[in-house]
């Protein structure tokens, strides 16, 4: 079965499918994740800087956590599907949940990073002059960006994963192997296909880390150089206990990272 | 007693954080280890009950090497209390308490009824019993780590800067708490500082460490205060050990009779008893003293609100340091002594004080000569 | 409405089968998640390996692994198992980490005194560590509770029947109800499992309860 499903994934007749619905794939995940964090994150650094509308954020990612993806996608299809007509038929309501299902992390995400921020630094940059814009942009968000790429990676991974079953409802991408391999009982090919997605879903959040890992400043990751042993250990023996995060700062992180 | 014999702890990177220390704190007194950041105090204590093992060189305690007994079994038998108490939050004060109790075994009515005593010794309210420790302020919990500790009257007890965590004013009451306590019981006590004055007010003998654990110096807390071993030492105690060191010079100090009117006198009364001096002494009811007024501008009989209260009270068999201090912080100039019941004895002036410490430092040095 | 309660039986038969599906991984998951968190912070290079692993395994589409897994594990491809055990591997994935940081959310100072009171590394394990960790662990296993009864559904695309079986009917049929019915069924028996959780971890916590009372 395993050479089967190899002898699919590299069989030269299969390739330029396998590169056009790998296209496809990720042409909707990131114009459907570009358009999500286009709202979330500036909605997130508001509701994170003024405090408004806190409650609604906070209970929103839970709930659209609750909401079943398949559900939503052929709800959607049915009820504006007739409306469109064409390839926009099936390719908007997609989207559409795509969209939507991105938006809770990213905003969740962004906000829980602009609320964690120290106050401290916070009252410093206010001390200092600079205005609530500034302070947002300068201050609020780079110290932000962990969360709020963690909300964009789990994100992502939500996406890669219901564009693939937004297959079923007639969108294109890597789940069309799956779909279409399920049809017609193409084991090797819905196989090939399930690999296809895990690999690409692999790579993206792998992606997100690098970029992460540019984007956030080595202050904030810890990623600096060791401090010496020696140096650590004394501060742990001789300056009593450090101060670790309280559970609600673990909590926050906790349930935004999923 | 707890005996050090170099004892040295050296991590696998060649750090040593305690070198070659042998030292002995003495049953029933307490020992107070006291340095720098860095010095090792932490790890030395820490060694004692085998948080952290010993690279070299043995611990024993009454004589039995710490290193041969299953640390569990060593530590239920040690009490310990740190900064900031690390009281369990899940249990109740009286669980907190019971736990070495519980660990060791006893019944549980007995365990219990051991926490209840504790609570009163350390003088906690026993409706706390029920509450969390989130529930109690940090000098409240700190009581309760110090009474978990002693829970299962450990002959020994380990205490990592306890106080430390706990404002000023708490920390003073805790301390003397604390000294009351240690008259009654006479535990063996390693207590760990940074902080000079609490190592002064707390030890009976006091090892300073250096940087890198070694043992500067080992001594009375007046013998540390007037004869620092080494510029290290001396730069440890601080500028103002002269001025420490007379907490344990005792002295007489002949007191003046100080007229003064009791809390209610009329003007005229103030203004004949103070027979033109400028500040007057008025008393309370059970004849202690209330504070300081001045007759010429009183307008209403003497009343509690407009009493100067800045001077603080000696006692009259105190240490020259506290009669100085009163002389010093007196609005009249004039020191106000008192009997052990709080009861007014007399004034004294700061410079008969000082006289006085100089006859102490003379009788002493040609005491010591002889 | 006329729908649902004409086909009360049918949704009451795939109602239970869900919560088959998404409860009993997350018991298992629980399970094997703990030993595994525990091992992550004791032994601290333990813990990128294992969190990264376990990251990895979350990173997969469900469709994926729902198809993937008969390969592995040698079953039929509508055999439930295979969802059942997907689900645990979600369960396991999304615990482990916060196993791990709930145990390392425990104050310093609050493990060195059960130390130094003479606790044995499994007791104080047992009677410090983890009570102090439910309130962490609750959380996660409430993200995992809700997040498994969303995915469970796709199992319904390779016919595995649980409410999910619903969607992919109705889509068939071009017909609303049975999705709406899913919908509100599938929220509602997530919701149900939150506070099912939410209620155990109030439950195991009652110092958190006091906090204003004094």
């Amino acid at each position: 079965m395993i050479s089967r499903i190899f002898g699919w994934l590299f069989d030269p007749a299969n390739t330029g499918a396998i590169v056009s619905r790998t296209l496809e794939h990720l042409q909707y995940s990131v114009v459907a994740l570009a358009l999500a964090a286009l709202i979330a994150i500036p909605a997130g650094m508001y509701v994170g800087h003024t405090g408004r509308g806190r409650f609604a954020v906070v209970n929103l990612a839970g709930a659209a956590r609750a909401i079943p993806t398949l559900g939503l996608l052929y709800l959607m299809v049915l009820l504006l599907g007739p409306r469109l007509t064409g390839d926009v038929a099936f390719l908007l309501p997609n989207l559409l949940v795509l969209v939507v299902l991105a938006i809770p992390p990213i905003l969740s995400g962004t906000y829980a990073g602009i609320d964690e921020v120290d106050p401290a630094a916070r009252d410093a940059a206010k001390g200092m002059g600079l205005t609530g814009r500034e302070v947002l942009l300068r201050v609020e968000f780079p110290c932000a960006l962990p969360l709020v790429f963690s909300g964009l990676r789990s994100a992502l991974l939500q996406v890669v994963a219901t564009a693939t079953i937004a297959a079923t409802a007639g969108l294109g991408g890597l789940g069309r192997f799956l779909i279409d391999g399920l049809a017609v009982r193409d084991f090797p090919q819905m196989a090939a296909g399930a690999i296809l997605v895990a690999v690409l879903a692999l790579l993206c959040d792998l992606v997100f880390g690098l970029a992460q890992r540019y984007a956030v400043s080595p202050g904030i990751s810890g990623r600096t150089r060791r401090r010496t042993r020696r140096a650590r250990r004394e501060r742990d023996a001789d300056s009593g206990a450090s101060a670790s995060r309280t559970e609600r700062d673990r909590l926050d992180a906790g349930a935004s990272a999923s | 007693m707890i005996e050090f014999d170099s004892v040295t702890k050296e991590y696998p990177d060649g750090t040593v954080a305690v070198g070659d220390l042998s030292l002995r704190a003495p049953t029933g007194e307490i020992t107070v280890l006291v340095g720098p950041s860095g010095c090792g105090k932490t790890t030395s204590l820490r060694m004692i009950n085998r948080m952290i093992e010993p690279t070299s060189g043995t611990i024993t305690i009454d004589g039995e090497d710490s290193g041969s007994v299953d640390p569990a079994r060593l530590r239920r038998g040690i009490g310990y209390v740190i900064q900031h108490a690390g009281l369990f939050p899940h249990r109740t004060i009286v669980q907190n308490i019971m736990t070495v109790p519980t660990l060791l075994g006893w019944d549980g009515g007995k365990a219990k009824a051991r926490a209840m005593e504790l609570m009163e010794r350390v003088g906690l309210d026993p409706a706390f019993a029920d509450r969390y420790p989130n529930q109690l302020s940090g000098g409240q919990q700190q009581r309760v780590g110090v009474a978990r500790a002693l829970a299962a009257d450990p002959p020994v007890m380990l205490m990592d800067e306890p106080f430390s965590a706990v404002d000023p004013v708490v920390r003073e009451g805790l301390q003397d708490e604390f000294l009351r306590l240690q008259s009654e019981m006479g535990k063996t006590i390693v207590f760990v500082t940074h902080d000079i004055d609490e190592a002064v007010k707390l030890g009976d003998r006091i090892a300073v460490l250096d940087v890198g654990g070694r043992l500067a110096q080992i001594a009375s807390p007046a013998v540390l205060l007037a004869e620092p071993a080494s510029d290290m030492v001396a730069d440890f105690v601080g500028r103002d050990r002269g001025y420490r060191a007379l907490a344990f010079t005792g002295g007489q100090v002949r007191a003046d009779d100080e007229p003064t009117v009791p809390l209610g006198a009329s003007v005229e009364d103030a203004r004949a008893a103070a027979g033109g001096a400028r500040w007057l002494l008025v008393l309370d009811e059970e004849g202690r003293p209330a504070g300081w007024v001045e007759p010429a501008k009183m307008a209403a009989p003497a009343s509690a609100d407009f009493l100067n209260r800045g001077g603080t009270v000696a006692r009259a068999d105190g240490s020259l340091r506290q009669a100085l201090d009163a002389a010093l912080s007196s609005p009249s100039g004039r020191g106000v002594l008192v009997s052990p019941d709080g009861a007014l004895i007399g004034t004294v002036p700061a410079g008969r004080v000082v006289e006085a410490i100089e006859a102490e430092r003379v009788h002493r040095t040609e005491g010591g000569a002889s | 409405m006329t729908w649902f309660l004409s086909h009360l039986d049918d949704v009451g038969v795939f109602l239970a089968w869900h919560v088959y599906l998404s409860a009993v991984p997350l018991v298992l998951g629980l399970a094997i998640a703990l030993p595994l968190g525990y091992l992550a912070r004791r032994y601290r290079w333990l813990y990128p390996p294992l969190i990264l692993g376990t990251g990895l395994l979350y990173t997969i589409p469900s469709l994926a692994i729902f198809i993937l897994l008969p390969l592995l594990l040698g079953t039929q491809i509508l055999d439930p198992i295979n969802v059942l055990v997907a689900m645990t591997v979600y369960t396991i994935a999304l615990l482990v980490r916060t196993v791990a940081d709930g145990l390392a959310a425990v104050p310093d100072e609050v493990l060195l005194s059960a130390t130094a009171m003479g606790y044995k590394r499994f007791s104080r394990l047992l009677r410090v560590e983890l009570p102090l960790a439910v309130p962490v662990i609750a959380a996660g296993l409430r993200v995992a509770a809700v997040s498994n009864v969303s995915i469970v559904s796709v199992a319904a695309i390779i016919g595995v029947s649980q409410l999910g079986s619903l969607f992919t009917d109705g889509f068939a049929r071009a017909f609303l109800a049975p999705i709406v019915v899913g919908i509100v069924a599938c929220v509602l028996l997530a919701l149900a499992l939150d506070l099912l959780i939410l209620a155990a971890g109030r439950a195991l916590t009652p110092w958190l309860r006091n906090r204003r009372a004094s």
